[in-house]
């Protein structure tokens, strides 16, 4: 199927989609970008969040088909650098899989709660999974992005 | 690859017509339960049924005496938009998944799973919620507790879609508490939920992840009906409530845990949710 979906306020167009692919696939392996991450293709690990019509998504789990007409704004989209630039100030990011996917949830919760509690930031980031930095060094990004 | 024909209706009659057409299309609402099975090609559907484009499965509304929720309502909406009048339901609607899962997940999607250890339910058997199935034949309404089957199985037939689930507003105090190896992102070890009506002195109860359904506990929801509501509950009277909720389940020995833990953990789970709903009455 053919898919006309606007990614990062462009619009963008897929042809010969499979309806079964997800939207971390088209994204990656038909529009080019890489930014979101797949690690897990099972909702487990929030390297694939995006935002899909301004709410933070597993990009894995959205059929491609569901896409049509939509919105979606990944890492390579995001405007503001105020909270990659605390990622990087604060040491959150290692190997950086992680991050495109943490850089989305941590910009979401943001926006909503511009200063969030650790319990806050916790609840938020409970499903981005980082096998390297131990999460304290991200604790302490989020709190220098909240402080700024 | 095969290919898989993508059906998206943009009002619910013409999802009725495709599904009674097209009786081997998958539907998908939020995906976090489909997608899981497409991208590990557990499943290879004919045709998926895209139900996000009906704008009236996403609404919920009030009639008085029922709160009506779409099918396509997420977790997310449920938790910030009906909290107060369905507490039960959103304390459990928290425990699912993380942010990135609520935002998607629906419950309609929960009971279309039918997975015995589906968060939602406990809280739905609680509250005596019905749910709304829909056809080209018709409309039917079932009562949630015997809308399930066994695991993964439900009424749901073939050309048939889950339209809503009907939940009357709380009349006092509701609890849901989980057991899993962490806070977030765990599939329930076991689960309760219980609901108190403060007029009529009534008691509902909802066990999770611990039979082959959800289930009540009948005699622990008569034992507590039977109670002096307007003083603590002796401790015995707690007591005899956690062993009649452990025996009205049948768990199973699996990965998660032993059926003996299960047993263990759902009388405490009871007790616990127990006294914080009894505290509340007062
Ligand atoms: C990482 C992760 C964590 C999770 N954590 C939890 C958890 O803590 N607790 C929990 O209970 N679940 C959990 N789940 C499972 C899942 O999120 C829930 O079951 C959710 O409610 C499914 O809703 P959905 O809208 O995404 O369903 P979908 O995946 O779209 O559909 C699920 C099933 O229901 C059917 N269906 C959907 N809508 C309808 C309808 N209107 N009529 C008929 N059939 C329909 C579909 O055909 C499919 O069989 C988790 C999943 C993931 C990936
Ligand atoms: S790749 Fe989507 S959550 Fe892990
Ligand atoms: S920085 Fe490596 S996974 Fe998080």
């Amino acid at each position: 199927m053919r898919i006309t979906v606007t990614v990062n306020g462009q619009q963008r167009q897929a042809d010969h989609v499979w309806a079964g692919e997800s939207l971390l696939y088209l994204l990656r392996e038909r529009l080019g970008l890489p930014g979101a991450k797949n690690a897990c293709e099972q909702g487990e690990c929030g390297s694939c969040t995006v935002y899909l019509d301004g709410e933070p998504v597993c990009a894995c789990l959205v059929a491609a088909g569901q896409v049509q007409g939509r919105s979606v704004t990944t890492v390579e989209g995001l405007a503001a650098q105020r909270v990659q630039q605390a990622f990087l100030e604060a040491g959150a990011v290692q190997c950086g899989f992680c991050t495109p996917g943490l850089i989305i949830a941590v910009h979401d919760l943001l926006a909503r709660t511009p200063r969030p509690g650790d319990a806050e930031v916790r609840e938020a980031l409970a499903g981005n999974l980082c096998r390297c930095t131990g999460y304290e060094k991200i604790l302490d990004a989020v709190r220098l992005a909240a402080s700024r | 690859m095969s290919t898989v024909d993508f059906l998206a209706p943009r009002t619910w009659e013409e999802a009725l017509a495709a599904k009674a057409e097209r009786r081997d299309a998958l539907p998908i609402a939020g995906g976090t339960d489909v997608m899981v099975e497409l991208n590990f090609d557990r499943r290879r559907p004919a045709a998926l049924l895209d139900l996000t484009r009906i704008g009236e499965l996403a609404e919920w509304g009030s009639d008085g005496s029922v709160l009506r929720i779409g099918a396509g309502v997420s977790y997310r909406r449920l938790i910030e938009e009906l909290g107060g009048r369905l507490p039960g339901l959103a304390m459990a609607a928290r425990t699912v998944g993380s942010a990135q899962i609520r935002n998607r997940g629906t419950v309609g999607g929960n009971l279309g799973s039918a997975s015995p250890a589906g968060d939602a339910h406990p809280p739905l058997l609680a509250a005596a919620a019905t749910v709304q199935v829909a056809s080209v034949r018709g409309t039917r309404r079932v009562p949630v507790a015997e809308f399930f089957t066994g695991p993964k199985r439900s009424v749901l037939a073939p050309d048939e879609l889950i339209e809503a689930i009907l939940v009357p507003p709380a009349a006092g105090p509701q609890q849901f508490a989980k057991v899993g190896t962490r806070n977030a992102m765990v599939i329930a070890v076991c689960s309760f939920a219980i609901s108190l009506d403060r007029e009529r002195q009534a008691v509902g109860t909802g066990i999770g992840s611990a039979a082959p359904t959800p289930v009540r506990a009948l005699a622990a929801e008569q034992l507590l009906a039977a109670a002096r509501w307007d003083r603590p509950l002796p401790e015995p009277t707690v007591e005899k409530f956690g062993e009649l909720v452990a025996a009205a389940a049948s768990p199973i020995d699996d990965v998660r845990a032993t059926a003996a833990y299960r047993r263990r953990a759902l009388a405490v789970l009871a007790r616990r949710t127990l006294r914080w709903a009894w505290e509340e009455l007062r």
